[in-house]
């Protein structure tokens, strides 16, 4: 099994999810240069937080027209794992790979902080080993987190089961207090409609071995990584 | 010789450049004519006081700069040490003071762009930052959006390039009214035998301009940062560079792909004084000459003249020189990552600076009048006349000075100053946990970060009383290095090596001259104590408005090494029951402390004096114990005394928790000189009951002296003094005082 871990100018976070696959998992993987084309004899695609193009524009917006996006675009078509963190996310909505959009942070700065949030769903390959409700601690550092969608995608990702996780308090309630950008109904990640796209604001990245002082990322990691497995069997 | 000699040349002139009718006259020495007007500019930038250090050099000297960890010293972009393992910990420390009063959020940008060049100009990758800041009072709306500006800044920046801020320090003081203060320290790791330097070897070999293209941005960056402000300082903006972190990203992972092959001799950031100092830096330290042609140099507009190509500090840039024959494959890499790159120039073995624009001789000199010939100035220094005045402190003899009535109010009032308050509202703005290797993050003694691929971790600190500085700057600057030390042992690391940033006003007033010249002696003789090499560093003169200048601030930037990084601590209390020992006897004293200034208005006194030999053993002991796994927590006591650190550690952990104190008083102290009183070579420290036998053994055997004060738990923070109960508050409201003071004071809580 092998993974890609998608470089685009600017991204910041390429190194720290090469490192949780390639060293905290264990599985094979290799950096992908945005100029790139093809994705043939790659399981599953990363990409990775940052600032691609230095966001000079509407965060993702360039990004999304690097070569290596019509690999993904197919690869996702085709039932693949792509999991975009940050501003992985970003470039995911971007190039209508998920719905919505990613807008400024209400409090209009920077937030770099350790968050809860609540599983909202264990039907997806990145969560199957979680338990629905379960209450998880994951760093955010982003300006533009803000998820937004009109009404009717808002209603048809909830219909669907696609909200992964909602920001919440230490005992689960998403309340407005414990939503640290503004995202509608605390919405901190989602899943495609197909099940294998998920874009999430929080860096399972930086919370997947013990010395950073959580391990829940690492778990999302291995319970792709074993959902891949078995679906391979 | 056809020089572009347009303007004629007169003192006049040379004078708007900063320099004095002596050194015009050295210049014409120098070159045995009139120079032109870009020849001029070159060397007003280079003879600068920002480039030059030409008031402070005679006294740099006297730094100890060696050691057995030592692999570069002072005089490269970055210094240099052995951490073991074959890696070397490189790092830096630079201000940008000027630019950020300024123009905040440009100037705090480009000074973490700066300072990260430096460091990955090294070959190091940089895997954290630091910054240290000084406001004027937060009282004043300027100040508020000075702060902001620059918290902003480096946020902008650093976030973007990808490096995280892990730490640093903020304090206010009117001192800095005029002249705010923005040091940024970064750190990085590269291998020990594959540090690049800023020398330009090798005749014939081309010298490659990389980076963003020069525009007029900048112009005379240098020359504003040396010299003082006035009323008019505000049309200096367009002297502040704007800075571009995206292009810096791509540099950077440019730089590091080329020098991971063996295609170039020397690499240097076109920092201040942009083209000018890179190019003759890189020469005068090789002893050979550069000629440049300036019509190949990237640019953004049209029309600009070598006197301006020559003195932008258009960010984002820097010069290489590459083995010969290998500029297709050096252009290559830099082409991949969409970044302008030409061949500008050669190594010559002529010994000058030699510009060329198209057929044109644009300027001609000698590179080591630039460089070590650039004058040197032994400046008067004079003892200010009220130094003895200032250090005079009699509390009993000061009746304005009751001790307090209600404790709790003046602890709640000390843990909101802006220097002891939680800094939560601008780590919080500032990515420090990018690179997944932050371990301590903000808000403890020193942050630590892990090395990938190795069990170690290296620990960073940044301090500077500058008020002790003020009442005694050669104590101060000790103080200071002891400070730094001692948050690094408090981490359970062992001190390397030192940066520093040494902020002060003219140095054409011998009384700051005075302060410097102690103040350099003073870090030595600590520096010299306690085992850590200055390794690299900076000066910041001229911060002065209107003939005021800043309280002296020698900032001193530490790094240590954790052999093992799951041997550490952090300052926050976290566990009920266990002991809280103190470390270490030294008294508190009011002289120069945070309470006598922020309670009573004074500053006034004797900074705490400090035993170099006790300091380093009581150090030892803290960091032998966390080996040992004896402790929880330890805390060093600056600011605030015992009173302020015990609440800082209540208040630090994952959630606020109490603590029961009895201070002794053997002396018979004032209470308020128990509780807020500052002193140096104290640490606090929570250990579980069944292993203080095993500390006590540590302590024995250091001969420091450390005695149990109290116990953690509860909701309450209560002390007393020889069983006199002075405090008891609810650490819920301390933890609202301390943990939300900065935002309210900003007016954004």
């Amino acid at each position: 099994m092998k993974f890609a871990v998608l470089v685009f100018p600017g991204s910041n976070c390429d190194h720290d999810c090469y490192h949780v696959l390639k060293h905290v998992v264990g599985v094979s993987t290799e950096f992908l240069w945005h100029k790139e084309t093809s994705l043939a004899g790659f399981d599953g695609v990363v990409i990775p937080g940052g600032f691609s193009y230095g966001d000079y524009l509407r965060c993702g917006a360039i990004a999304r027209f690097s070569p290596i996006m019509k690999a993904v675009e197919a690869f996702a078509r085709e039932g693949g794992s792509v999991i975009g963190v940050c501003n992985g996310f970003q470039i995911l909505v971007e190039a209508g790979l998920l719905p919505g959009a990613l807008i400024r942070n209400r409090g209009l700065k920077f937030i770099c902080a350790d968050v809860n949030l609540r599983v909202e769903t264990t039907r997806t390959p990145y969560t199957a080993e979680f338990r629905k409700g379960e209450v998880l601690t994951m760093p955010i550092a982003h300006a533009e987190g803000n998820y937004t969608a009109d009404p009717e995608t808002l209603d048809k990702l909830k219909r669907n089961d696609q909200v992964v996780f909602r920001y919440c308090d230490a005992s689960g309630n998403a309340a407005d207090s414990a939503n640290p950008n503004g995202a509608m109904e605390n919405i901190a990640g989602i899943v495609s409609e197909g099940r294998n796209v998920l874009g999430m604001m929080p860096h399972p990245d930086r919370c997947a071995e013990k010395v950073l002082g959580s391990e829940d990322g690492l778990r999302l990691f291995k319970s792709m990584v074993n959902s891949l497995s078995e679906s391979r069997v | 010789m056809a020089f572009d000699a347009a303007v004629e040349m007169t003192e006049e002139i040379a004078a708007r450049h900063g320099l004095s009718a002596e050194e015009y006259a050295r210049i014409v020495r120098h070159l045995g004519r009139a120079p032109n007007i870009t020849e001029l500019g070159i060397f007003s930038v280079m003879w600068s006081e920002h480039c030059s250090y030409k008031s402070s050099r005679v006294h740099l000297r006297r730094f100890p700069t060696t050691g057995p960890r030592v692999i570069q010293g002072p005089g490269e972009n970055a210094g240099a040490v052995d951490v073991g393992g074959g890696l070397a910990a490189v790092f830096k420390m630079e201000s940008h003071n000027h630019p950020s009063f300024i123009e905040p959020y440009q100037g705090a940008a480009t000074g973490v762009g700066g300072i990260l060049r430096d460091v990955f100009t090294m070959g190091a990758r940089p895997i954290a930052s630091l910054d240290s800041l000084r406001f004027g009072p937060l009282t004043d709306p300027r100040h508020r959006t000075l702060l902001e500006g620059v918290v902003a800044g480096i946020s902008g920046y650093g976030n973007c390039v990808g490096v995280p801020t892990v730490g640093g320090e903020l304090s206010c003081h009117p001192s800095y009214a005029g002249n705010i203060l923005v040091n940024v320290f970064t750190l990085g790791i590269a291998k020990a035998d594959r540090l690049f330097r800023g020398t330009a070897t090798g005749v014939g070999n081309p010298v490659i301009y990389v980076g963003s293209r020069t525009g007029r941005d900048g112009i005379h960056g240098a020359t504003m940062a040396s010299a003082e402000f006035d009323d008019e300082s505000d049309r200096k903006r367009p002297t502040v560079q704007v800075g571009d972190p995206f292009t810096e990203k791509l540099l950077l992972e440019a730089c590091l792909e080329l020098m991971s092959n063996d295609m170039i001799v020397g690499i240097q950031d076109m920092g201040a004084a942009g083209l000018t100092s890179s190019s003759c830096e890189m020469a005068g330290r090789a002893g050979t000459g550069i000629e440049l042609w300036l019509d190949k140099v990237p640019r953004r507009e049209p029309g600009m003249t070598p006197y301006e190509l020559m003195l932008s500090e258009s960010q984002e840039r820097m010069l290489i020189v590459a083995k010969a024959g290998r500029e297709t494959e050096v252009m290559e890499i830099f082409e991949k990552w969409d970044l302008p790159v030409a061949v500008i120039g050669r190594v010559t073995g002529s010994g000058t600076l030699r510009v060329m624009d198209g057929g044109r001789l644009a300027a001609e000199i000698p590179v080591q009048a630039l460089t070590d010939d650039a004058p040197v100035y032994n400046r008067p220094i004079a003892r200010p006349t009220d130094q003895d005045e200032r250090n005079r402190l009699d509390p009993s003899a000061l009746p304005a000075l009751a001790e307090p009535e209600d404790y709790g109010r003046v602890l709640r009032t000390l843990l909101a100053v802006p220097g002891i308050a939680h800094k939560g509202w601008v780590v919080r703005q500032y990515d420090h946990m990018v690179r997944t290797n932050t371990v301590v993050r903000p808000g403890s003694d020193a942050a630590v970060v892990r090395i990938k691929g190795t069990a170690k971790g290296l620990a960073l600190s940044v301090d500077c009383n500058s008020r002790y500085c003020f009442l005694d700057p050669r104590r101060g600057g000790a103080l200071a290095v002891a400070e730094a030390a001692r948050n690094l042992s408090c981490s359970g690391a062992t001190p390397l090596a030192v940066t520093d940033c040494l902020n002060f006003g003219s140095p054409e007033r011998p009384e700051t001259m005075w302060q410097f010249s102690e103040a350099v002696d003073g870090i030595s003789e600590a520096c010299a104590a306690l085992g850590t090499p200055v390794v690299s560093g900076n000066v910041s003169f001229y911060n002065e408005t209107n003939g005021a200048g800043i309280y002296p601030t020698p900032m001193i930037a530490m790094v240590g090494l954790l052999e093992d990084v799951e041997k550490r601590a952090e300052q926050g209390f976290s566990k009920e029951g266990e002991a809280i020992l103190l470390l270490g006897e030294t008294p508190g004293r009011l002289g120069g402390s945070e309470y006598l200034a922020s309670i009573h208005g004074l500053e006034k006194g004797s900074p705490p004096s400090l035993d170099l030999d006790l300091e380093k053993r009581v150090q030892a002991v803290c960091r032998e114990a966390i080996r040992a796994g004896l402790v929880s927590a330890a805390h060093d006591t600056s600011d605030g005394g015992l009173a302020v650190a015990l609440a800082e550690s209540c208040l630090s952990g994952p959630k606020p928790i109490g603590a029961r104190v009895d201070l002794q008083n053997p002396g018979g102290s004032r209470a308020d000189e128990v509780l807020f009183g500052e002193a140096a070579s104290r640490i606090i420290l929570s250990v579980p009951e069944g292993k203080i036998a095993e500390m006590e053994a540590i302590a024995r055997e250091h001969a420091v002296p450390f005695f149990r004060i109290g116990t953690v738990g509860g909701e309450k923070l209560e002390i007393s003094v020889g069983g006199r109960g002075l405090v008891s508050e609810d650490v819920a409201g301390l933890d609202d005082a301390w943990r939300n003071a900065l935002a309210r004071q900003l007016g954004v809580a």
